[in-house]
C-alpha cells in the first residue's frame, strides 16, 4: 500500500543553520532515502522550492484567478513529498520514525493514498452512457 | 529498477505472508530481542523475497530463508543507526554476536520452538500492563498478521486511531519493559486468563457482526479460533488450567458452527429457535464437543467450558422443543456460581422460561432487571417482550420491544425488533 509523507520544515530555523549542519542533515537524509530505495519502500518523491515560489489557482466570478504564494500561509512549510510503499500504516510510521530529518526539527504527515479505482470505473461508465445515443 | 514482479509470485508471497509472518516475527523477536526491529527486518525480508524469488523461484523452505534474511537485514539496520548514534555501536556488536551465535546456522528452527516463540509473543501482546484495546490490536497485527487498516475496519475506528493504539502499546512494551516470555507457573493462571479474554473479545467482535457486508469482521472469528488452537500447544502442567483453553476453543467452534444459519440472505438476524439446523457445521460441532468432553473430564474447568457445554446442548438438539432445557438450566446454575454477572443471570432466566414457561421466565427476568445493571441492555427488554408475547399480553410486549429498539444501534438487531413490533400490530 502507498502512503504519502508530507515533510514540513521551519524555514526560519533552516535559514539559521550553519552550512556544515545543513550538509550533515542532507547527508543523513539522503542516506536514509537510499536505504528506503534499496528495500523497495521508495515509490517516488520530490523536494519542493520555498513557499514564495508557489502560484495558487482558484475559481472566482466565473473565471480562473491566480495569486502568488501558497494556498495557506503557515510557519511550517511543506518542503517535500515522499511516496512510501509500506505494508500498513504502522509499518509506514515505523519507517518514517527513523528518518533523520525528524531529528532536525522537521515533521512528517503520513496519509494513506485513496483507492479511486471504483470511482473511476463508475465515472467511465457514466461518461460512456452520456456519449451513447 | 528491479524487474517487475510476476503477478502470480506477488500473490503467492501475500499468501505466504498470511500464513508465515506471525511465526517468522515471533522467532525474530526472540533472536533480536526487540519487537520493532524484528518487525522491520521481517518486512525487509519479505521485500527482498519479492525481488530474489522473481529470479530463483520460491525456495522449498521459505520460512528459514525469511528468518535468515531478516537477521542480516536487522544487522544492516543496526549498523545504519549506529552511524548516527554512537550509543548504538555497542548494541550492534551485541546483536551481531547474538545473530551469529543463534543456533540457526542453516536456518533450521524446529516447529516446536517456533510454536513456543508464538506463545511468548502472544503473552507479550496480551500483557496486563497494556490497555485492553491495545492488547487486541497488537495481537491481531503481530500474531495474526492483519494490517492496521484491516483491524481498523473490523473495529469501526479510523486507521489513524488504531495506528496510535499500536504505537502506544509498543512504546509501553519497550519502556516497561515487558519481557518476551511465557509467564512463570505462578503467574500463568492470571496471564492466561488475560489471553483468553483477548481471544474471546476478538471472536465476539466478529460474531456479533452478523455476516453479509462486514466480511472483515467475520474473519475475526476465524482469527480467534486460530489463536485458540495456538494456545492448545501449551504443555499442560498442574498450574496451567488447560481445560479452559479447550473450553474456549470448544465454545468458539460451537458458536461459529451456526454462522450460516444465523442470518438470512438479506442480512437479517435469525434466532436460534428459527434457524435451519441442517445448515449448522457438523464438523465444527463434532470438534467442539470432543474438546468440551476433554475439558469436562478434568473437573478444573471454568466459565468458558460451561458456556461451551450450553452451546453443545443446543448443537445436539434437533429443535428448540427437543432441547434439553432442564440440563441447560442446570449448567446455568453452575455458571452463575463462578460468574455471577447480570447477563449470565438473564440468560439463566430465559432458559428457565423455556423449561417452566413464560410466566416463570418473566418473574426471573424482572428480578434480574430489578438489580439495575441491565436497565439499558436491549437484550433484557427484548427477552421481556418475548415473554409477554408468548403470554398473549401484546401491548406490554410491544412497549418492551420498543424499549429494546431504542437501546440498540446495530442494524440486524434493529431490523429484527422492527419486524417483531410490526407482527404485533
Amino acid at each position: 500500500m502507498k502512503y504519502l509523507c508530507f515533510g514540513y520544515y521551519d524555514k526560519g530555523q533552516f535559514d539559521g543553520m550553519t552550512e556544515s549542519d545543513r550538509n550533515a542533515m542532507f547527508d543523513s537524509c539522503f542516506e536514509y532515502d537510499d536505504h528506503l530505495r534499496a528495500n523497495g519502500h521508495w515509490a517516488g518523491g520530490e523536494a519542493i522550492q520555498p513557499a514564495e515560489t508557489a502560484m495558487t489557482l482558484y475559481w472566482k466570478n466565473g473565471k480562473v484567478a491566480t495569486t502568488d504564494g501558497p494556498y495557506a500561509e503557515t510557519k511550517e512549510q511543506l518542503g517535500g513529498i515522499l511516496v512510501l510503499e509500506a505494508r500498513d500504516m504502522n509499518h509506514a510510521i515505523q519507517l518514517m520514525a527513523q528518518h533523520p530529518a525528524l531529528t532536525y526539527g522537521n515533521s512528517f504527515e503520513i496519509r494513506p493514498v485513496a483507492d479511486l479505482n471504483e470511482m473511476m470505473k463508475a465515472s467511465e461508465q457514466r461518461r460512456r452512457q452520456a456519449v451513447a445515443p | 529498477m528491479p524487474p517487475p514482479v510476476p503477478e502470480q509470485l506477488g500473490r503467492s508471497i501475500e499468501t505466504l505472508y498470511r500464513s508465515e509472518s506471525g511465526r517468522v516475527l515471533a522467532t525474530l523477536v526472540r533472536l533480536l530481542g526487540d519487537l520493532d526491529l524484528a518487525e522491520e527486518s521481517m518486512h525487509e525480508a519479505f521485500a527482498a523475497a519479492l525481488e530474489s524469488w522473481t529470479l530463483t523461484g520460491i525456495p522449498e523452505k521459505p520460512r528459514p530463508w525469511l528468518i535468515s534474511t531478516a537477521r542480516f537485514k536487522a544487522i544492516d539496520a543496526m549498523r545504519r543507526r549506529a552511524r548516527f548514534d554512537g550509543v548504538q555501536r555497542d548494541l550492534v556488536a551485541h546483536l551481531e554476536s547474538l545473530v551469529n551465535d543463534a543456533p540457526t546456522g542453516n536456518g533450521e528452527i524446529g516447529e516446536e520452538e517456533i510454536e513456543d516463540d508464538r506463545l511468548r509473543l502472544i503473552f507479550t501482546c496480551c500483557h496486563p500492563a497494556l490497555p485492553p484495546e491495545g492488547q487486541v490490536a497488537l495481537t491481531l497485527r503481530e500474531i495474526c498478521g492483519l494490517t492496521t487498516e484491516e483491524i481498523a475496519r473490523a473495529f469501526l475506528v479510523t486507521p489513524a486511531t488504531l495506528a496510535q493504539r499500536i504505537v502506544r502499546a509498543k512504546a509501553k512494551i519497550r519502556e516497561t519493559p515487558i519481557p518476551y516470555e511465557v509467564p512463570t507457573p505462578q503467574e500463568l493462571p492470571e496471564r492466561l486468563a488475560a489471553v483468553l479474554q483477548v481471544i474471546y473479545l476478538v471472536f465476539n467482535e466478529g460474531y456479533s457482526a452478523a455476516a453479509g457486508a462486514e466480511v472483515t469482521r467475520a474473519e475475526l472469528t476465524g482469527e480467534a479460533i486460530r489463536l485458540g488452537r495456538l494456545l492448545t500447544e501449551l504443555q499442560p502442567t498442574p498450574e496451567i488450567p488447560t481445560p479452559e483453553i479447550k473450553g474456549l476453543l470448544a465454545l468458539m467452534l460451537l458458536q461459529e458452527s451456526r454462522r450460516a444459519a444465523r442470518t438470512s440472505p438479506a442480512g437479517e438476524l435469525i434466532l436460534l429457535e428459527n434457524q435451519d439446523r441442517s445448515l449448522w457445521n457438523r464438523e465444527q460441532i463434532a470438534e467442539g464437543v470432543t474438546l468440551l468432553e476433554q475439558a469436562l473430564i478434568s473437573r478444573r474447568f471454568g466459565s468458558y467450558t460451561l458456556q461451551a457445554a450450553i452451546a453443545a446442548v443446543h448443537a445436539e438438539a434437533e429443535s428448540v422443543a427437543a432441547t434439553d432445557w432442564r440440563q441447560i438450566v442446570a449448567i446455568y446454575d453452575q455458571l452463575v456460581r463462578i460468574q455471577p454477572s447480570p447477563v449470565v443471570h438473564l440468560n439463566r432466566a430465559v432458559a428457565i422460561a423455556m423449561r417452566d414457561g413464560p410466566e416463570a421466565g418473566l418473574t426471573h427476568i424482572d428480578a434480574v432487571l430489578e438489580h439495575g445493571e441491565l436497565t439499558n441492555y436491549y437484550l433484557a427488554h427484548s427477552a421481556r417482550a418475548e415473554m409477554y408475547r408468548r403470554l398473549g399480553r401484546l401491548d406490554e410486549a410491544r412497549s418492551a420491544y420498543e424499549k429494546a429498539l431504542a437501546l440498540t444501534q446495530q442494524e440486524p438487531e434493529r431490523l429484527f425488533l422492527l419486524e417483531r413490533i410490526r407482527q404485533l400490530k
